[in-house]
């Protein structure tokens, strides 16, 4: 588990996403406004980039096939199945956004 | 079982023929007709002759039809005696056929005044399919058409004459147009609307002879005036065809004299329609005539009871742009008095003609939306005191649900088939109908001129619990509105940003529904002059390209006309090998696509490329598609190349409700495909017809007629009007052709190019003012919206394990 410096708030426009390769990993950074938060990249469907998804309310939406997932729990919202992508704790200090991130296999050993 | 003829095969005797068939089968039936085709809706010839419609599209029974009820169908041949006491009959082919019941339905001629001449070259009567057919066929783009006769009929000419592209003049013997249905005033009123949509207008002429030498070349009127003309079209009224109620000996006035139950003075002959005189009176219009149907099915099958009891008489004009509509009594008496209501400005004229207090007659010109109301008032001979003060107001509009429930179940809906709100409430409940298309099949509702058609669907939405009329639905559960009511707000409220639109209307999140819908509406409302926001936009929109299944994006650079040239060949070319684009395809749109490209690599092949884009990733203007026309083929009229190019230029760049393809093609052999595009040109030989709404996806749809022209200045115009007009009125998402059936072409073209010139000055200020604040999006590769529009983000520190 580490906290990594992305990246600074102007980069991430209101309400869009934007990726970011953090080790192994895609990771979709999004700006809500008051909040930032990053989730995996990939959305569970067919992999479609999820940072390039239209945001509604605290959830994304897939551009490729319109799969909605939460950007707070990972949870897909629509349609009604049980998967989830990862979700990744964000930090905002001086402007910077910092994304806490284990790799896979660590988390696992943890 | 007796044998039946019928003689004649139009709109009256077939109708007969099908309430025949619902009582129990009686008899041997066989019909004569003497034109070659099956049974059609004469009503809409006029429409034919506009071009909105091909012949084949106004059968009302096809030939299987008449197979699968045993009627005999003896087509082409023309009875030419009847011997009354043998009860047989004899055609033109020398057949003699014997009959125990005998139906005559043999309708009415043109009447042709007398007029020398009337034998030349392009001289014609206009009362069916040949007819029509024979002046489709002359009529060209830049003629001088003259119709004698400013009746219905010969305005109805006028009218599809001048969509043909003809310059159109209409003679009138009278000073008053429509003078057996108007009054002076209403006539005034009626010739300024025609001249209005550009038909000339001349009264008070008597056509003495016809000019030309073989061909028609001009007309001669009594007062020594003369008028050029390549065409003619006669249209000077209609005569009963009663001859062969003559040789079946039986009492014939004007028409063939029956009496209320349909009989003639011979027990074994009956008679159905415009032959026909019922208590002096004489009808030409296809109501009675339907009436006059029913009444004697149940006669001549047995169940004599129902009586006709005569019609007062009406007529609607199905001219676009033109509303008329009259009933009853014309002119003022001394024991009536009239209610009159007149605007010049706007063209509308209203008057009801009243008697002790009950509606005896009406006169509507400019505006006939009220024509079923004072129409039951007529029929019902309903008391109107209570309602002195508005007789001349609509009833008030809360909602289209509410105005069909006020309808009482007796009232005629459909005029042209005779068809009561009360019989289609029944079907629809009886035979669960759903659809319009199977309320038209089961009833013949709105299977006339189809004026009726908003209210059979107002009644359809309110009694079939399946109906759901499209475009009326909320956009989303983000925000309770419809797109029209969106629309509405976004410009009375003057808000110029999506997230306005939801904070203030909405629930504030939006979604990816109603987010690009409301980017689309902001952008139109305002012509261009909105806050762009791209987080509401699909990611399409905010990158200039078209996501794939992998992420990856295609790259459609824009190819106006589908003309290219070595040099921009060859730099296609590079960029693909140098970007390693993983496929180059040409497009069903006559353009490349390189597929394959990540986001990051966006700017610099556009960059690279040095063309504009394409659109093909957006709702917006795709291609214009085009033919090589008279630049290189033999067989062009019409340079489809360049007329391409130009109607691209003045197009590209703005956003559509849903993707706008369209295409030009240099003559009639259509290349280009054009008939199922958004927008299509056709080159004819000096002439363009524009056409509209076609499609070639999930269904195929053949582009309506949206209005022939002579110059190619004038062509583009049209379709920046349909252009401009589908832009501001169609629901996001909505295709042309679900567009222009939703509304009818006739609405469309009313709206468009037959709309007053101010309206259409508007509707091109507005594409223009879009168009200038519009631009190629690629050059967002060099002045991005954002830092990091195509970016991708690079961590400032790296993970290290």
């Amino acid at each position: 588990m580490k906290w990594i410096r992305v990246t600074t708030t102007e980069n991430i426009p209101l309400r869009e996403g934007r990726s970011v390769r953090i080790g192994d990993e895609e990771i979709a950074i999004f700006n809500l406004g008051d909040r930032y938060m990053a989730v995996d990249n990939s959305c569970p469907h067919r992999g479609g980039p999820l940072c390039d998804g239209i945001v509604s309310g605290d959830t994304v939406v897939c551009p490729l096939h319109g799969w909605k997932i939460s950007l707070e729990t990972g949870e897909v919202v629509k349609p009604d199945v049980c998967v989830k992508v990862g979700t990744y704790p964000v930090s905002v200090e001086d402007g910077v956004i910092s994304v806490q991130y284990s790799k896979r296999d660590e988390e696992k050993a943890a | 079982m007796e044998e039946l003829v019928i003689i004649g095969n139009g709109m009256a005797g077939v109708a007969c023929l099908e309430q025949i068939l619902k009582h129990a089968p009686k008899f041997n039936i066989t019909v004569f007709g003497d034109e070659t085709h099956a049974n059609y809706n004469r009503i809409l010839l006029s429409s034919v002759l506009a071009g909105e419609r091909a012949a084949d599209d106004i059968t009302i029974n096809s030939m299987e039809w008449y197979q699968q009820n045993n009627v005999g169908l003896r087509l082409g041949v023309r009875v030419t005696d009847i011997d009354p006491v043998n009860r047989t009959l004899t055609g033109d082919d020398r057949s003699v056929t014997s009959y125990d019941k005998l139906l005559i339905a043999t309708g009415s001629n043109a009447f042709l005044p007398p007029i020398s001449g009337l034998d030349k070259e392009n001289v014609f009567t206009f009362r069916n399919l040949d007819d029509t057919r024979a002046i489709l066929q002359a009529a060209r783009p830049g003629l001088k058409a003259v119709v004698i006769g400013g009746g219905l009929l010969g305005l109805e000419a006028a009218r599809g004459l001048q969509a043909q592209g003809c310059n159109t003049t209409v003679v009138h013997l009278l000073e008053t147009l429509m003078n057996l249905q108007l009054d002076m005033t209403g006539g005034e009123y009626l010739q300024q609307k025609m001249e209005q949509i550009g038909v000339q207008v001349l009264t008070s002429r008597v056509t003495q002879r016809l000019l030309g030498n073989g061909r028609v070349e001009g007309l001669e009127f009594a007062n020594g005036e003369l008028l050029e003309a390549d065409i003619v079209v006669i249209a000077a009224g209609i005569r009963p065809n009663a001859e062969l109620g003559r040789k079946a000996g039986v009492t014939v006035n004007r028409g063939i004299v029956v009496n209320d139950y349909m009989e003639t003075t011979d027990p074994r002959v009956f008679a159905v329609g415009e032959c026909v005189e019922h208590r002096g009176q004489v009808y030409g219009l296809v109501a009675p005539l339907l009436d006059q149907g029913k009444v004697l099915a149940a006669t001549i099958t047995g169940n004599k009871g129902p009586t006709f009891e005569g019609w007062k008489p009406a007529a609607k004009l199905k001219v676009m742009g033109v509303d008329v509509f009259s009933a009853g009594e014309v002119e003022e008496t001394p024991d009536t008095h009239a209610v009159r209501y007149e605007d010049p400005a706007l063209g509308v004229y209203k008057k009801l003609i009243i008697r002790e207090n009950r509606l005896a007659g009406v006169v509507l010109v400019g505006d006939a939306a009220d024509s079923g109301r004072y129409l039951e008032w007529l029929r019902t001979n309903a008391d109107l005191l209570v309602r002195r003060k508005s007789l001349l107001f609509p009833e008030p509009v809360a909602d289209h649900g509410q105005t069909v429930a006020e309808i009482p179940d007796s009232e005629t809906v459909c005029g042209c088939m005779g068809v009561t709100k009360g019989t289609i409430i029944a079907a629809i409940h009886e035979k669960g109908i759903r659809t319009l298309a199977q309320l038209k099949e089961s009833t013949r509702a709105s299977a006339g001129c189809g004026s009726c058609t908003s209210t059979c669907q107002q009644l359809l939405k309110a009694v079939a619990p399946e109906f759901e009329e499209e475009g009326k639905k909320v956009l989303c559960g983000c925000l309770p509105f419809t797109q029209e009511n969106l629309r509405e707000i976004i410009h009375t409220q003057k808000i110029k940003s999506v997230q306005d639109v939801l904070d203030v209307y909405g629930n504030g999140e939006g979604c990816e529904i109603c987010k690009p819908a409301l980017s689309y509406l902001v952008d139109v409302v305002w012509c261009g002059e909105h806050s762009e926001d791209r987080s509401a936009r699909f990611i399409n929109d905010r990158v200039h390209a078209n996501i794939q299944r992998d992420g990856t994006f295609s790259v459609v650079p824009r190819m106006r006309g589908g003309v290219t040239s070595p040099a921009e060949l060859r730099k296609i070319a590079d960029v693909a090998e140098k970007y390693k684009v993983k496929m180059v395809k040409v497009t069903g749109s006559q353009r490349i696509d390189l597929l394959g490209v990540n986001k990051a690599d966006l700017p610099a092949i556009w960059a690279e490329l040095g063309m504009p884009s394409g659109q093909a990733y957006t709702k917006g203007v795709r291609m214009v598609k085009t033919c090589v026309g008279t630049e290189f083929c033999r067989f062009g009229v019409q340079d489809a190349v360049h007329t391409g190019i130009e109607l691209e230029r003045r197009l590209e760049n703005l956003y559509t409700p849903h993707k706008t393809k369209m295409g030009v093609t240099g003559c009639p052999r259509n290349c280009a495909e054009v008939t199922v595009k958004d927008i299509g040109l056709v080159g004819q030989e000096g002439s363009w017809q524009v056409v509209v709404g076609g499609a070639a996806g999930k269904h195929v749809r053949k582009a309506d007629l949206l209005i022939t022209v002579e110059a190619t200045e004038e062509a583009l115009n049209a379709a920046m009007l349909f252009f401009q007009y589908y832009r501001e009125n169609a629901n996001y998402l909505e295709r042309t052709y679900d567009f222009v059936e939703r509304l009818g072409i006739e609405k469309v073209r009313k709206e468009t190019v037959y709309a007053p010139e101010k309206q259409k000055k508007a509707l091109l200020r507005r594409l223009q003012k879009s168009k200038a604040l519009s631009q190629d999006a690629w050059l967002e590769r060099s002045k991005p919206v954002h830092p990091t529009q195509f970016v991708q983000i690079q961590p400032m520190e790296a993970y290290i394990q």
